[in-house]
């Protein structure tokens, strides 16, 4: 679809421009100010600088890419205007917040952030200078790394990309290292500056040795006969249990709690994966089945809510478990029957009004007596086995893991199954599957109420680990949040769920900075990931070849194409 | 034709007829009970109507944004009550500046003017650019992409605004020349009310106009009958569905101005609920059908308001109007099960 025009200096300032636009964005959305707080390395670099230099360096990386295809004369002068081009929008938006009041309409608009966008103590027309100056000089170390060999240059890439994940990660390393290691890398805000080195140089040296050995290690593991193979993979699955058993005693309590939480959208993504991966059935209600099996759970075990307790006995954990998991296969049937009757857009819409009618009618006066109302229900039994009783991260860690795993091994055993078949086949399409004797409706029902089991089995888990809840955290963006993870780990494929579960969830939790703005990262997260990879970070072939065939059929790209390369991002 | 019924008959459907059968007989019981008590007065009933009116007159205008754009491009655009969430801020932020000037007070009616301007052109431009940067690039891609976009525009566009604007509910200031309320008759209409009414009846008028007798409104017709004929008829398709965009985002920027001066409020979330019942509305009147989105969001707006005092406290629910908006989603997801095609519908797409 792009025209064969060749690429011309001003197609690389309409390019920097839709940088420095981005740029913009991101400044007034407040992230370049809450980021200048976060040090890398100690007084020298925040994260702003390198969000904003970096934007910078890709759009002048790109442009140059882009114009030396055409002629290679041109891609020094197009690099440097992009880049330039960039930092001048951005000190232009500088520059107009020094001249006008911006502040009544865009509340992040303020002087602070001015003094934060240009570089050093300079201000007014020097500074923006200044800063377009340093985005040409962007642009021509761009053009440089063109020059370098690619092995190298993921070196390069890898070992920043480190020094600022450990730079901002600090406050999660720094309890884990030994104090000796701590007191080398970081000062008390940032990474100290032979820290910063140290860390490059030795990331830059694995990156390296990874891009030469990655290509030699997967074609030596498919050579190997199937038998050896099969034990090639066991040994692996069993390294990998022995390190998730070790893994709290490692991370201590902060991290095991974050690993709790991507626990419960792990077992979540591997649950919403069978409706919507295998099955094909977008469902945006997945949170109801969610709040419901917590409900469940929380209703049964407390000792609160007279009104239940003169109906129900009050169950130990271990006993409500069960109702809680049956109660969201119950729901999940229930809604499913009447749900399924539609199809594609109408099923999502359905589906999420479904999970909204349900929060409504959690949060409502009307069920309070049942269900707690808006205050939600606190006393929610724990786990016990003999006299010990679960109470911590680190002790729920290893029940969350016993579910992940019944949850893999579920889905992993229905994915190869005939059932697995038929619900692919109803994804790819309906009429054809109906025509080969598959019983649509059935086989919707059961995918549909095994995704609501499994979110029965997260929801229970989590109400029991927080002890008490309140019906916010059951709102739609749970649903899409798990959408989100089974987006970006890759549709239908459960190692994705798992790494879209760590990335999305895990992540955010880590970088705590992130926090506040996770939401708007996660829709530009979405619509770049539909744009550009909607296979995911960890895709299954089928699904890879099934969205890049329109592509191939339309510019016969070679069958080498960088979707079946293993992700970096 | 007995053996027709009983082909086509199987469990889910009698569980389907028997959940809408249990609540037929709990909205009827519901609303005997309610009028049979009394609790309302007369002139109190024809409130709620009027309010309903008006917040239904809110929701078509959202709704044929919706309408629109499914009717062209057979997509649900997530992102719509965003664009309507702009459209209120920008029209915010010009009435805040107004009064400030005094000239909010001096000039009502050109006040008023130049916020429906604003909000439309901020509306329509996040419209256009959202259409330019997320889902022209997904025309041939499988249906699931483009709503999954929609998705994320939507949430990239709510917390943007967040971002820009802040958390913060903002507070519209008082229009003079709106507050107060006109007596007629038995009974009192808000200045507000009158206004929206105006304002929806014009902005359908020019609607059913461009639509129906101008160049680009039959281009827009040609394109959702079938995109590749107009093609070949020299209509440039990409242009008409960037032009959908525009008078979707247009008539969403009037919503979020009507909303303003009703509701008085503005907040980086207000697009999602309105827009999920502007989507229930476009369904309720048959989705790609511009009259039934009109028909759809009346109803809707009146079934809302009246329907929590009518039958949800005849069948002695506590604080009924808590559930206002779960009666909304009801009637979506009623509708989507028992009458696809809705009010007006003509025939559904059966990829839907």
């Amino acid at each position: 679809m792009k025209s064969d025009r060749p690429f011309t200096l001003v197609d690389a300032a309409k390019l920097g421009l839709y940088g420095g636009i981005s740029a913009i964005l991101i400044s007034l959305v407040g992230m370049t100010a809450a980021f200048a707080k976060t040090a890398i390395i100690a007084d020298l670099l925040t994260m702003a600088q390198v969000l904003i230099y970096g934007l910078a360096f890709m759009v002048g990386f790109v442009v140059v890419g882009r114009a030396a295809r055409g002629s290679r004369g041109l891609a020094l002068p197009a690099g440097a205007l992009a880049s330039a081009v960039t930092m001048l929008s951005l000190s232009l938006l500088a520059l107009l917040i020094g001249a006008v009041n911006l502040r009544t309409i865009f509340t992040n608009a303020t002087a602070e952030l001015a003094n934060l966008i240009l570089p050093g103590e300079t201000s007014g027309l020097a500074g923006a200078l200044l800063l377009t100056g340093a985005g040409a000089a962007v642009g021509l170390v761009a053009w440089l790394l063109t020059f370098v060999p690619t092995r190298i240059r993921n070196g390069l890439f890898g070992g920043i990309a480190a020094v600022v994940l450990f730079g901002l990660m600090q406050d999660v390393l720094v309890p884990i290292l030994p104090k000796s290691v701590d007191d080398f890398l970081f000062e008390s805000k940032g990474l100290t500056w032979v820290g910063a080195v140290v860390v490059f140089v030795l990331f830059f040296i694995l990156s390296y040795l990874y891009a030469m050995r990655s290509q030699v290690r997967i074609s030596r593991l498919d050579k190997l006969p199937p038998q050896q193979r099969q034990i090639a993979r066991f040994a692996f699955t069993l390294v990998a249990l022995i390190i998730l058993t070790l893994l709290p005693r490692i991370l201590g309590p902060f991290l095991s709690e974050v690993a709790n939480q991507v626990g419960f959208y792990i077992i979540m993504a591997l649950g919403l994966n069978v409706v919507v991966g295998f099955a094909g059935m977008l469902d945006l209600g997945y949170v109801a089945f969610y709040a419901i099996g917590a409900y469940t759970m929380a209703v049964l075990t407390t000792p609160e809510l007279p009104i239940m307790r003169e109906i129900l006995p009050q169950l130990t954990f271990w006993e409500a478990l069960p109702f809680a998991v049956g109660a969201a296969l119950l729901a999940g049937i229930l809604l499913g029957i009447p749900v399924l009757k539609t199809r594609g857009d109408y099923l999502a819409i359905i589906t999420l009004g479904f999970g909204e009618i349900i929060r409504l009618l959690v949060l409502s006066d009307a069920l309070k007596p049942f269900l707690g109302g808006a205050q939600g229900i606190t006393g929610v039994g724990r786990p016990k086995i003999d006299d010990f009783t679960a109470t911590n991260p680190q002790q729920f860690y290893y029940l969350i893991l016993v579910a992940i795993v019944v949850a893999w091994f579920i889905t992993s055993r229905l994915k190869s199954s005939r059932l697995g078949r038929s619900w692919m086949a109803i994804r790819e399409d309906e009429d054809v599957a109906a025509a080969m004797s598959i019983n649509l409706v059935g086989y919707k029902l059961l995918a549909f109420a095994t995704g609501a089991t499994l979110a029965g089995l997260s929801g229970a888990l989590f109400a029991s680990k927080l002890g008490s809840m309140v019906p916010a955290s059951f709102n739609v963006l749970v649903s899409i949040n798990v959408l989100a993870v089974l987006i970006v780990g890759g549709m239908g494929s459960l190692p994705g769920a798992v790494v879209g579960a760590i990335v999305l969830i895990g992540l955010p939790e880590l970088l705590r900075e992130f926090n506040e703005f996770r939401w708007w990262v996660y829709g530009a997260v979405l619509v770049f990931m539909m744009l550009n990879k909607p296979e995911g970070l960890w895709p299954e072939a089928t699904r890879v070849r099934e969205l890049h065939e329109a592509e191939a059929e339309h510019t016969h790209v070679d069958d080498d194409a960088s979707p079946t390369a293993p992700a970096t991002a | 034709m007995l053996a027709r019924l009983r082909r086509e008959f199987d469990i889910a459907d009698l569980v389907l007829y028997l959940i809408g059968l249990g609540l037929l007989i709990a909205i009827v019981y519901g609303s005997i009970v309610t009028l049979s008590s009394g609790k309302y007065t007369t002139a109190q009933w024809l409130n709620f109507i009027i309010f309903g009116l008006a917040q239904g007159g809110i929701y078509a205008l959202i709704a044929l944004g919706y309408t629109m754009v499914y009717g062209i491009l057979g997509m649900i655009n997530f992102a719509h009550g965003e664009f309507f969430m702009m459209g209120s801020f920008g029209a915010f932020f010009t009435t805040a500046a107004l009064a400030e000037m005094g000239f909010l007070e001096r000039n009502p009616i050109l006040s008023i003017l130049l916020m429906m301007v604003v909000a439309m052109t901020v509306s329509a431009a996040v419209a256009v650019l959202s259409e330019r940067i997320a889902y022209r690039p997904l025309r041939r891609a499988p249906r699931l992409v483009p709503l999954i976009t929609a998705i994320g525009v939507s949430y990239f566009l709510q917390y943007t605004a967040r971002g820009l604007f802040g958390s913060s509910v903002k507070a519209f200031p008082n229009i003079p020349a709106l507050s107060g309320a006109v007596q007629l008759g038995p009974i009192a209409i808000q200045r507000s009310q009158i206004a929206v009414f105006v304002v929806v009846a014009l902005m359908l008028l020019s609607l059913y106009f461009i639509v129906q007798r101008t160049k680009v409104g039959r281009a827009i017709r040609s394109v959702a009958e079938d995109k590749d004929a107009a093609a070949l008829m020299g209509v440039d398709v990409d242009r008409t569905i960037a032009l959908t965009f525009l008078i979707g985002g247009i008539m969403a920027g009037a919503a979020g101005v009507m909303y303003g001066i009703v509701f008085r409020q503005a907040s980086f979330w207000m697009g999602f609920v309105p827009g999920l019942k502007a989507f229930t509305a476009a369904v309720l009147g048959g989705i790609g059908n511009i009259a039934g989105a009109v028909l759809g969001g009346i109803s809707l707006g009146v079934v809302e308001s009246i329907g929590p005092s009518l039958f949800l406290d005849g069948l002695g629910i506590a604080a009924p109007h808590q559930l206002k908006d779960a009666i909304a989603f009801t009637v979506l997801v009623l509708i989507l099960i028992f009458r696809p095609t809705g009010l007006l519908g003509e025939r559904l797409s059966k990829r839907a």
